[in-house]
């Protein structure tokens, strides 16, 4: 029951926030809304006993995500400019309607296969487990150490100064 | 009712379709970062939810939500060096106006 009023009030402040993101017009609050809607993100993977993940989300998403990009909004001073819609705004909207239409369709037309097990608690040991035992998901770790080396560097030459 | 798959599936889509809706509609780099960032949370609480009812004791849906976030902090870093390397030589973040690779 605890659960059930937890999820809603995450998913109403996540989507409420989501909503703000692309609807203000100063980039800037826009940011802070896309913080918010992070954290709601956070509750709602607590509220499915994901608390690993959680701790994950405010870490890499709130903590570091949210902080890369304000500076990038500053480093590009495009505050007083806002973020003004397209001239695609109403095809943009009919495509995402439609999506959300289509997956609706594709959810409740299917039948799944609800396990009734109880999840792991906590989950940190067990993926642990997953990532770097035997029969895992160690080569894809590796790999995705090399991306964020790649990434850091590309970072690095793009901005750096001629 | 008691909540179920059904209801998580539908927020994801929801913020899904919110970030699609953004990053179409958006006349601002940075904002379309924004909007992509949310799709990329919404996939997320799919996986973590198909996770958590379809196989709870196999967490694999868990460990591909923690590569998403690894895909997602390259994309934000690379991307913000991007939308910064542009404005240095356009003075603009207007993707309608960055059309250098048009013909």
């Amino acid at each position: 029951m605890g659960v059930d009023i937890a999820f809603w009030i995450l998913a109403v402040v996540g989507v409420l926030a989501a909503l703000a993101v692309v609807s203000l017009r100063d980039i800037f609050r826009a940011a802070l809304a896309l913080i918010l809607c992070f954290l709601a993100v956070a509750g709602i993977y607590i509220t499915l006993s994901a608390d690993f993940l959680a701790a994950i989300q405010i870490l890499v998403y709130v903590g570091a995500i949210s902080i890369l990009i304000i500076l990038g909004i500053m480093l590009t001073r495009e505050v007083q400019r806002g973020s003004p819609s397209n001239k695609f705004r109403i095809p943009a909207f009919l495509v995402a309607a439609l999506f959300l239409g289509v997956v609706a369709y594709a959810l409740f037309s299917t039948t799944w296969q609800v396990s009734t097990v109880e999840p792991l608690t906590p989950t940190t040991q067990a993926l642990a487990g997953k990532l770097f035992g035997e029969d895992g998901f160690i080569l894809s770790v590796e790999i995705a150490a090399v991306l964020l080396l790649a990434a850091i560097l590309g970072a690095i030459v793009l901005v750096r100064e001629k | 009712m008691s909540i179920g798959l059904e209801h998580y599936i539908v927020l994801s889509a929801v913020l899904f379709a919110i970030g699609l809706y953004g990053a179409l509609a958006k006349r601002n780099a940075i904002a379309i970062m924004l909007s992509i960032e949310i799709m990329l949370n919404a996939v997320n609480i799919a996986m973590v939810a198909f996770s958590r009812f379809i196989t709870p004791a196999l967490l694999t849906g868990q460990v591909f939500a923690i590569f998403v976030m690894v895909v997602a902090a390259a994309e934000a870093a690379v991307g913000v060096a991007i939308i910064m390397a542009i404005y240095r030589g356009r003075s603009t973040v207007d993707p309608t106006e960055i059309d250098l690779m048009k013909w």
